[in-house]
C-alpha cells in the first residue's frame, strides 16, 4: 500500500487575515500529504483554523505563505482559466446543507449548475443532462421524483444529500468535507456517513474531513492531524493516535469526548482555561497557557513538529527531548 | 427511592399550525426523583424541548396548547397555577437553562444585573448591595472572577456566558434543573468543564436535573436514569445501565448503533433507515413502525403500551410485550 501515489501536498502553508486589531494567524505553518483514495481527518475545536485549512487548500482563500501541489502541480503557479479547470477536480461539501444551497433553484436546477458550469453537458442537451442528474440523485439515495423539489422542501439529510450529488456530479479526485454531518441527527449522520465511504470506495476519492467530531474521524480516517490556533499539534495515523496521543492537547479532547457507556471510567484531563486570541499570538506554545506540563521554554520560542515514532509527529519540547 | 419529586402525567400537547396540528407530546409520563438526574434523549423535533416548556409553562399559546395532562413538583400540579404562582415557581423551584448561550442572555444589561434581576424577584427584600454580594458570589461559584460582575454578554466567550446562565438558574437553590441541551452549542474540552461544573454544584445544591440531550455519550456520562423520546412518546426509560448495556426498544438499539465507536473498530455503521415521521401526519400504531426492521400486523394497528420489565425499566414495544 505504501507506493500509492501522493495526490494533495502541502508545505508550509499560511493564512493571516489582516484585522483592524492585528493579524490573525488562522492557519499557521501547516504541512502535510494525502494519498490517492485515502482520507485525512483535521480535527480541533472551534476557531482553531480548520475550515481556513480547506478553504486556502482550494484556493478558495489566497495563502499568505506556502505551497500547495496537486497530483504534482503547484497550485500556487496556476493561472484563472487552469485553476477553473482544475475546480472539476477539486471540491468541496459544506457543513450547512440549510445555508449551502440556493433557496431558489431546485435540486435539478442546483445539480444541473455545476455540470453547466464545467462545460460537461450542453444546456440543449437536456436528455442526457437529466438522465446524468438523476442519475446521480439515485447514486446518492434521493428519489429523483424529487428533482424539482426546492430546498425548504427537503430535510436536512436530503439537503446534504443535495450537496454531495453536486460535487460527485463533476468526478472530482479530492473532496474536502468542511463538518458535513455536524448538523444532522445521529440516525441520519450515520446514513450519510455510511454513502460518503461506499462512494469512496466506488469512485476512489481522496477526503479532507474536516471536524470537532473525534468518534466520526477514527471512523473514516486514515491519519488525523490536530490543529490547535492554526498550528499542528500533532498527526499521526487513526490508530496509533487514540491508543495512544502524545500531546497534552490531543490527550485532553480525546479525554473530554463523552462516550455511551456507562461503565466507561475515563481519566479527565480537564483543561483550564479556553482559546487565546489567534490575532498576532505570542511566539511558544499556543498551548502553553492551558498546558499542565508547560514551562518557560514552551513560551520562548516556536516548536517544531517532530516524528517521535515512525509516522507520528508531535509538536511538544517536552516530548521532544524524551 | 423515595417518593418522585417531579412527576409528568400524560402530558399532551399540540400546535395548530396552517399544515394541521402537530402532535408535538403525546401522553407522556415521566417522573424524577429527589437528586436525580434524568437524561432525556431524543432526535430533532421529538419533542424534548417542548417537555421542557411545558413544565415551565413557556409553551407559546396559540399556536402551542396543553392538550391534557398534569405536571405535579412535589404536591402542585404547575398547570393549575394561575401565571402570578407561575412566576414564583420559575426560577425558585424549577430553573431552565437553555441551549444557546449566545442568544439566551440579554445584550444590553450587565452579567450582574441579569443575576441580580432573579435574585430580586424572589428575595424582594434584599437590600441594593446584598443583592450585588449575592451576584459576586453566584458568578465565583461558576468559575467567573467577581471582577467581571459588570461586564456585558459580548465580553465573554461562549462557554462563559453558559456559566453566567447556570449562575442565574442556580442562583434561587432551585430544586429541580431543566437543561435544554447545554452544551450542544460548545467545544469538547469546554463542554467537558461545563458538564463537570453542573454536576458538583447539583451535588452541593441536591438539585435533581432533567437533562435534555441529542448526545448519548454525555447522557452515560452524566445521567442516573435516561427516557428515550421518539415523535412525542416515551418509548423507552430505565436506568444508564440498563439503556445502554441492555437496550429493549428498536429505537433505542438503532441510535446505540448509529455512534461511530471510539472503542471498536466498526467497518460501517448500521443507521437506522428512513426519517422522524411528519408530526401532523404520524403514522398510526407505533410511531416508529415505518423506520422499524421488526414491525409486525399489530405495530400498524394500536399504539402498544409502556411495559415494565422491572426494576424501573419500561419499553413501548410489542416484540417486548409478549414474553
Amino acid at each position: 500500500m505504501t507506493d500509492k501515489k501522493t495526490l494533495i501536498k502541502v508545505e508550509r502553508l499560511k493564512k493571516y487575515f489582516d484585522t483592524p486589531s492585528g493579524n490573525l494567524h488562522a492557519v499557521d505553518d501547516v504541512s502535510f500529504s494525502i494519498k490517492k483514495g485515502e482520507t485525512l481527518g483535521v480535527v480541533g475545536e472551534s476557531g482553531c483554523g480548520k475550515s481556513t485549512l480547506g478553504r486556502t487548500i482550494l484556493r478558495l482563500h489566497e495563502p499568505t505563505d506556502g505551497n500547495v501541489w496537486f497530483d504534482g502541480l503547484d497550485l500556487g503557479q496556476v493561472g484563472k482559466t487552469e485553476m477553473k479547470n482544475l475546480r472539476r477536480k477539486m471540491q468541496i461539501i459544506f457543513q450547512d446543507p440549510f445555508a449551502s444551497l440556493n433557496p431558489r433553484m431546485t435540486v435539478g436546477q442546483t445539480i444541473a449548475e455545476s455540470l453547466l458550469i464545467q462545460k460537461l453537458y450542453k444546456p440543449r442537451d437536456k436528455k442526457n443532462l437529466e438522465k446524468r442528474i438523476s442519475d446521480l440523485m439515485e447514486m446518492v439515495g434521493i428519489a429523483p421524483r424529487l428533482i424539482n423539489s426546492y430546498p425548504h422542501e427537503l430535510d436536512g439529510g436530503r439537503r446534504q444529500r443535495v450537496g454531495i450529488a453536486r460535487v460527485i456530479a463533476l468526478n472530482p479526485q479530492f473532496i474536502v468535507c468542511d463538518e458535513p454531518v455536524s448538523a444532522l441527527d445521529v440516525s441520519i449522520q450515520a446514513q450519510v456517513l455510511n454513502l460518503m465511504q461506499d462512494l469512496q470506495e466506488k469512485f476512489g476519492f481522496t477526503y479532507l474531513f474536516i471536524t470537532h467530531d473525534l468518534s466520526v474521524v477514527k471512523h473514516l480516517s486514515t491519519d488525523i492531524l490536530v490543529m490547535y490556533l492554526g498550528k499542528m499539534v500533532e498527526k499521526a495515523p487513526a490508530d496509533s493516535l487514540f491508543e495512544n496521543p502524545l500531546h497534552p492537547y490531543t490527550q485532553a479532547l480525546l479525554s473530554a469526548i463523552p462516550v455511551p457507556d456507562p461503565d466507561f471510567q475515563v481519566k479527565r484531563v480537564l483543561l483550564e482555561g479556553e482559546l487565546i486570541s489567534p490575532i498576532n499570538p505570542k511566539p511558544g506554545c499556543r498551548f502553553a497557557q492551558r498546558c499542565p506540563m508547560a514551562d518557560e521554554a514552551c513560551r520562548r520560542e516556536e516548536i517544531p513538529l517532530v516524528e517521535i515514532k515512525p509516522k507520528h509527529f508531535v509538536a511538544c519540547l517536552k516530548l521532544a527531548k524524551i | 427511592m423515595d417518593e418522585a419529586f417531579l412527576r409528568v402525567r400524560n402530558l399532551t400537547v399540540h400546535y395548530k399550525t396552517d399544515d394541521g396540528t402537530v402532535q408535538a407530546l403525546n401522553q407522556v409520563s415521566l417522573e424524577v426523583r429527589e437528586g436525580e438526574t434524568l437524561g432525556l434523549v431524543g432526535e430533532t423535533g421529538a419533542g424534548k424541548t417542548t417537555l421542557a416548556r411545558s413544565i415551565m409553562r413557556l409553551i407559546p399559546s396559540p399556536p402551542g396548547k396543553i392538550v391534557e395532562g398534569s405536571v405535579f413538583l412535589e404536591n402542585r400540579d404547575l398547570l393549575r397555577l394561575n401565571e402570578l404562582e407561575m412566576l414564583k415557581v420559575r426560577g425558585k423551584s424549577v430553573s431552565m437553562i437553555f441551549q444557546d448561550p449566545m442568544t439566551s442572555l440579554n445584550p444590553i444589561l450587565t452579567v450582574g444585573d441579569q443575576i441580580e434581576e432573579v435574585i430580586s424577584v424572589h428575595n424582594p427584600q434584599l437590600s441594593k448591595d446584598q443583592l450585588k454580594n449575592k451576584a459576586r458570589e453566584m458568578l465565583e461559584l461558576v468559575g467567573i472572577s467577581s471582577d467581571r460582575i459588570n461586564e456585558y454578554p459580548h465580553q465573554f466567550s461562549g462557554g462563559m456566558k453558559q456559566r453566567v446562565i447556570i449562575a442565574i438558574s442556580l442562583a434561587c437553590n432551585p430544586k429541580l434543573l431543566i437543561a435544554d441541551e447545554p452544551t450542544t452549542a460548545l467545544d469538547v474540552t469546554i463542554q467537558a468543564q461545563i458538564l463537570e461544573m453542573i454536576g458538583k454544584l447539583k451535588e452541593q445544591t441536591n438539585a435533581a436535573m432533567l437533562l435534555i440531550t441529542h448526545d448519548l455519550g454525555v447522557v452515560a456520562q452524566n445521567c442516573d436514569r435516561v427516557a428515550v423520546i421518539y415523535a412525542g412518546e416515551i418509548v423507552e426509560t430505565g436506568t444508564i445501565q440498563q439503556i445502554f448495556k441492555n437496550p429493549q426498544h428498536p429505537y433505542t438499539i438503532g441510535l446505540l448503533e448509529s455512534i461511530p465507536s471510539l472503542a471498536k473498530k466498526v467497518k460501517r455503521l448500521n443507521p437506522i433507515a428512513g426519517m422522524m415521521p411528519d408530526p401532523t401526519d404520524l403514522p398510526v400504531g407505533c410511531k416508529f413502525n415505518p423506520r422499524c426492521k421488526l414491525s409486525v400486523e399489530s405495530c400498524f394497528q394500536r399504539i402498544p403500551p409502556l411495559k415494565d420489565l422491572g426494576n424501573g425499566h419500561a419499553v413501548r414495544c410489542f416484540l417486548r410485550d409478549k414474553d
